[in-house]
């Protein structure tokens, strides 16, 4: 076995040293009645290259692009990741590493992940960033757990617009608190509907997602100041952070902590994980974020060097008076997207975006023509909700069988929205495949 | 660490046994760290004050200091009503190394009962307890 | 003393990313625009991202020189104790690049995701094998993740049964995340201390053990790298109270094949499979914590599950008593893929076989430096056993001198000053992918290092010299925290 690098001999020269005769004896410490005596009921082992065919065989039977056209975001986006990207990102030096708390051999986490904080807190807005969460979704709840503590009331108020998914890994964090989540509604244009909160003060937090679960933008500047008339913090959140390369940012339209998905920065969809959880927060709130922060400082030489840092707030030191138990971060994820939003930079960024928000406009007006209806009519980013005629659902099977994808039917997380679909473009979809989409829905 | 001969503990000032110190002048009863406490801390890094105003009652928590690993809370040694909190300590917490009982004091106390401080130990009871414990 | 390789000279310095590159310059293949150019509302525009812009050369070396100030364990010895940092085998980084898995929409219709799910189903199974456990949900992102999960699980049970409980028993000896985990669910972790043999004692957890204790949380084998002999009586304690068991199970690595957790009272468990099952460590994450549990629980599991029936797999959600979903999806199933690629690969006999060879590099270390550094507990260890700096103490030297000391080496420290129960900790975990000369090396280094502290104590307290940087300010960094440039 090439990861057993022990001979015969070897086993042999150090059970003697230990003082044992067989490996079995090491194991005296354990009673007999906790062992277990039989073998695993595992398959036998493969060799490298009995394991490619067979991981050749299972990926084989998934559905990707190019072979696939897939017009699905919902939270995981197709954004093409430069071979640069994967080919830094994958050297053995940051992937083989643990966690830097050896902060002299470990420089190259450590300043990668202050450049990640850096421009993370720019694309957010925010006075400060994490080192990143497990996912959009927990980095939200855990936001939220932020400002219920803080505010110390009894709800929590979160539009029905968020990512389905998402709110409901909320609804699990909050079920061992006291406090209590309240969902509001959506408006006609696809919008969050704020207005009963106009007369409550009864909650401490309101979390808005823009670009929105039906892809419409948000007015965040609104939302932020009636959370806080009513003394509530306001959390910006999104599961498409490329929508800001074009959008206004959270924090500038008022948000006090942002928290959202870095997925489509570099990272893999990977069947939906590992993602990139982006928390950041204005600098009041620096001492609350849970999670690993990397700081500046200088070596015993004085030369510039970076270390973890504020780590009194985690959960070894804290213990059980934590505000959290997260003790990793998404530290890859989070290489990937540094990575990936240097190869863009500022320019490359805002162009990018503005093509992911033609190409779906482009679809939206074609498919209009088409006899699609946009039942919202708020500005959208790259995806957008389109109602088909009844009876759509048997040509959305035959398009599957044609590979094509034609978006995420909503009726499953909005019962009232039959024949509705949210569909996505991104920049990996060329105008023909959206034309062959759209000769196949007049068909 | 210091030995228990090193600290510097003032016979002006009296202890509780989480090692505040407090001291009465006029009406008002001033509390900080005492050396033992910042010493085995070490650098303190942040320090999270009360607000003036707020009231608490003999021993409950009024302040957490940090350090780079650690955290520790800091108890009443009277109750009473905080009337000042010293702002120094947020640009440079590292007072409390220092100077613990000049510069790096926490609190000003308006005492509700000034006999509590009767409790409290002089320095050769400090003493007397950290020897017993060493 | 032996030859010392130190690094040589080429360590190369490098500035921030936004002191790099020149407006206009680009590092990615923009597609070209196909469609017309739609204006979006101005007042919904904002500024572009204030991002410097870099060419693809720009960029590649800057990660790259970076990464070469990183230590990992594809770099040299990295015995890391509770980590278990084993070679992370490269196959496992094809299997998860394959581009079926890596550009998998979570989303794809189930009957275009059979490969997706086979590979989450299969695991699984090995899974509940390896534990001895009736089912595993593969969501947690992380240890603690499925630590969280663990806890509400738990109060799940009490809840349903009508049980009100309010704390958790969790000894010293178990791993610091616990009493952190368990408070998130609301229960109030009861400390118990470890006996002179370094394990749980018996009789402690008889007396606190009642019907408003939630369970307990048990390390096996503990942070001491002691099997908890006691286990199986401690269990029927607990169960004996209408309590759970919780396993940590980041130690597994010592036990494969050897005890399944199932089978000895354990009705919960989260493993790591950054640790036992060899995916890498990333420096810091992304990692998985799989959770097992015993057949009372499965209602509660989070939702979706996967499911096979007639020849298809599938994701069950409608699952009325779920305690609800950990991530957005269904974890990290990029990492789930390493596991499964290590497992196939391994088959149960190797499995075994590294538990053992674990477990007997571990306790070689134990012996030939037992003379050199003071051994906290004098007992067969499992795969880690735990020394501390009492020996040095008088040369003034500390646990964290000698891990300064070792970089200049080229070893990787051991964790320091953990479990707390150990004053001044050295926790050492070779792992069994470190073959009997790198094991060698280091227990050489250890006792030229141990001189060096009574010879020539400076060496050390001014170590390390030649890493890319010496030690930092970290007082400085937490009294005026700077996050971002």
């Amino acid at each position: 076995m090439q990861y057993l690098p022990h001979t015969k001999e070897d086993i042999k020269s150090m059970l003697e040293v230990v003082g044992v005769s067989s490996l079995d004896e090491l194991f005296s410490s354990i009673p007999e009645n906790c062992r277990f005596d039989g073998r695993l009921n595992l398959p036998e082992p493969m060799t490298e290259w009995e394991l490619d065919d067979h991981m050749d065989s299972l990926a084989g039977n998934m559905a990707v692009s190019p072979d696939y056209k897939i017009f699905i975001g919902a939270g995981s986006y197709t954004h093409h990741i430069p071979m640069s990207v994967k080919y830094v990102t994958s050297r053995s030096e940051f992937v083989t590493c643990y966690t830097p708390y050896q902060p002299e051999v470990s420089q190259g986490t450590l300043q990668a992940i202050y450049e990640y904080q850096t421009m993370a807190a720019t694309l957010m807005g925010m006075d400060v960033a994490t080192a990143s969460h497990y996912d959009g979704a927990t980095a939200l709840a855990e936001a939220l757990l932020i400002a219920a503590r803080k505010k110390k009331k009894k709800y929590v108020a979160i539009s029905s617009l968020i990512h389905p998914h998402y709110r409901e890994v909320i609804h699990t964090y909050f079920s061992p608190t006291q406090y209590e989540i309240i969902e509001l509604p959506y408006l006609e244009n696809g919008r969050t509907d704020l207005s009963q909160l106009e007369s409550g003060d009864e909650f401490g937090a309101l979390a808005i997602q823009s670009p929105n679960f039906f892809g419409c933008i948000e007015n965040l500047k609104n939302a932020a100041d009636i959370a806080h008339d009513q003394n509530a913090l306001f959390i910006g959140s999104y599961t498409e952070a490329m929508a800001y390369g074009l959008l206004k940012n959270p924090g500038s339209m008022g948000a006090d902590i942002v928290a959202g998905e870095g997925q489509s920065l570099g990272i893999a969809k990977s069947y939906g994980g590992p993602a990139l959880g982006m928390l950041g927060s204005k600098k009041e709130f620096m001492r609350m974020l849970p999670g690993r922060l990397v700081g500046k400082t200088t070596d015993q030489d004085g030369r510039p060097g970076f270390v973890l840092t504020l780590a009194t707030r985690e959960q070894h030191i804290r213990r059980e008076k934590a505000t959290s138990n997260i003790c990793s971060n998404n530290n890859l994820c989070a290489l990937s997207a540094v990575a990936y939003m240097a190869s863009l930079g500022g320019t490359g960024f805002r162009k990018l975006a503005q093509l992911n928000h033609d190409k779906a406009e482009y679809l939206k007006s074609e498919l209009k023509k088409a006899g699609g209806k946009i039942p919202f009519e708020s500005p959208t980013f790259n995806e957008f909700v389109v109602r088909f005629k009844n009876g759509f659902d048997k040509k959305y099977a035959r398009l599957k069988d044609k590979k094509i994808l034609a978006g995420l039917p909503l009726a499953t997380f909005y019962p009232e929205l039959e024949n509705h679909y949210l569909m996505c473009v991104t920049e990996t979809l060329k105008k023909e495949d959206m034309d062959m989409l759209i000769q196949e829905v007049i068909s | 660490m210091k030995e228990i001969n090193e600290l510097n503990l003032p016979d002006d000032v009296r202890y509780t046994k989480d090692h505040e110190w407090a001291k009465v002048t006029g009406d008002v009863v001033k509390a900080g760290l005492d050396d033992y406490a910042q010493d085995q801390l070490s650098d303190i890094v942040f320090v999270e004050l009360p607000e003036p105003g707020d009231t608490f009652g003999k021993g409950e928590v009024f302040a957490t200091v940090e350090s780079v690993k650690a955290v520790s809370e800091c108890y009443m040694p009277v109750g009473g009503e905080i009337i000042a909190v010293n702002s120094k300590l947020e640009d440079d917490p590292g007072l409390i190394n220092t100077r613990p009982y000049e510069d790096g004091w926490l609190v000003e106390i308006k005492p509700d009962d000034l006999t509590e401080m009767d409790d409290l130990m002089d320095k050769a009871t400090v003493l007397k307890v950290l020897e017993g414990n060493g | 003393m032996k030859e010392v390789i130190h690094n040589s000279g080429l360590v190369l310095d490098e500035k921030l990313l936004w002191e790099k590159g020149k407006k206009g310059r680009i590092g990615f293949s923009i597609p070209p625009q196909d469609v017309a150019v739609a204006e979006l509302d101005p007042e919904l525009v904002g500024e572009d991202p204030d991002f410097p812009d870099l060419s693809e050369v720009d960029v590649v070396r800057h990660f790259t020189r970076l990464s070469t100030w990183n230590f990992g364990v594809d770099t040299g010895m990295y015995p890391l104790g509770s980590c278990t940092m084993k070679y992370n085998p490269k196959t496992n980084e094809r299997q998860a690049s394959l581009a079926g898995l890596s550009e998998a929409h979570p989303f794809l219709p189930e009957s275009l995701s059979q490969g997706a799910l086979q590979i989450m189903y299969e695991l699984e199974q090995y899974l509940m094998e390896i534990t001895g456990m009736d089912a595993v949900t593969l969501q947690p992102a992380a240890g603690a993740h499925g630590e969280m999960l663990g806890m509400l699980l738990i109060h799940a049970w009490h809840s349903k049964k009508g049980n009100s409980r309010s704390k958790i028993i969790v000894p010293d000896t178990a791993h610091g995340t616990n009493p952190a985990s368990a408070a998130l669910c609301g229960y109030k972790p009861i400390p118990v201390k470890s006996d002179e043999n370094g394990i749980i004692p018996v009789e402690t957890i008889r007396e606190l053990m009642d019907d408003e204790t939630a369970g307990i949380m048990i390390t096996n084998p503990n942070t001491l790298g002691l099997f908890e002999e006691n286990i199986q009586e401690i269990s029927e304690i607990v169960h004996a109270e209408d309590g759970l068991v919780y396993g940590d199970g980041a130690n597994m690595n010592a036990v494969m094949g050897i005890v399944k957790m199932g089978n000895i009272g354990v009705d919960i468990m989260h493993l790591n499979l950054h640790k036992t099952f060899s995916t890498p460590h990333g420096g810091g994450g992304p990692g998985a914590g799989p959770v097992a549990v015993k057949k009372d629980l499965i209602p509660f599991l989070p939702a979706p599950r996967v499911v096979f029936k007639n020849g298809q797999y599938s994701l069950e959600k409608n699952l009325p008593d779920s305690v609800g979903r950990m991530t957005a999806f269904y974890g990290h199933f990029n990492v789930l893929i390493k596991a499964y690629s290590y497992i196939r690969q391994m088959g149960p006999d190797n499995l075994k076989k590294a538990s053992r060879l674990a477990v007997l590099n571990a306790n070689y270390i134990k012996e030939q430096l037992k003379d050199t550094l003071h051994l906290a507990y004098d007992r067969p260890c499992m795969h880690e056993c735990i020394f501390s700096d009492k020996n040095q103490a008088a040369h003034k030297i500390s646990t964290m001198d000698m891990a300064k000391r070792l970089l200049d080496y080229g070893i990787h420290p051991p964790t320091v000053y953990f479990p707390l129960v150990v004053h001044g900790a050295i926790m050492v975990e070779p792992t069994e992918t470190e073959s009997k000369e790198d094991i060698d090396l280091f227990i050489e280094t250890f006792k030229t290092i141990a001189k060096e502290a009574e010879e020539n104590p400076d060496i050390l307290t001014s170590a390390p010299h030649v890493s890319k940087r010496r030690r930092l300010d970290e007082v400085e960094a937490a009294r005026h925290p700077c996050l971002t440039g």
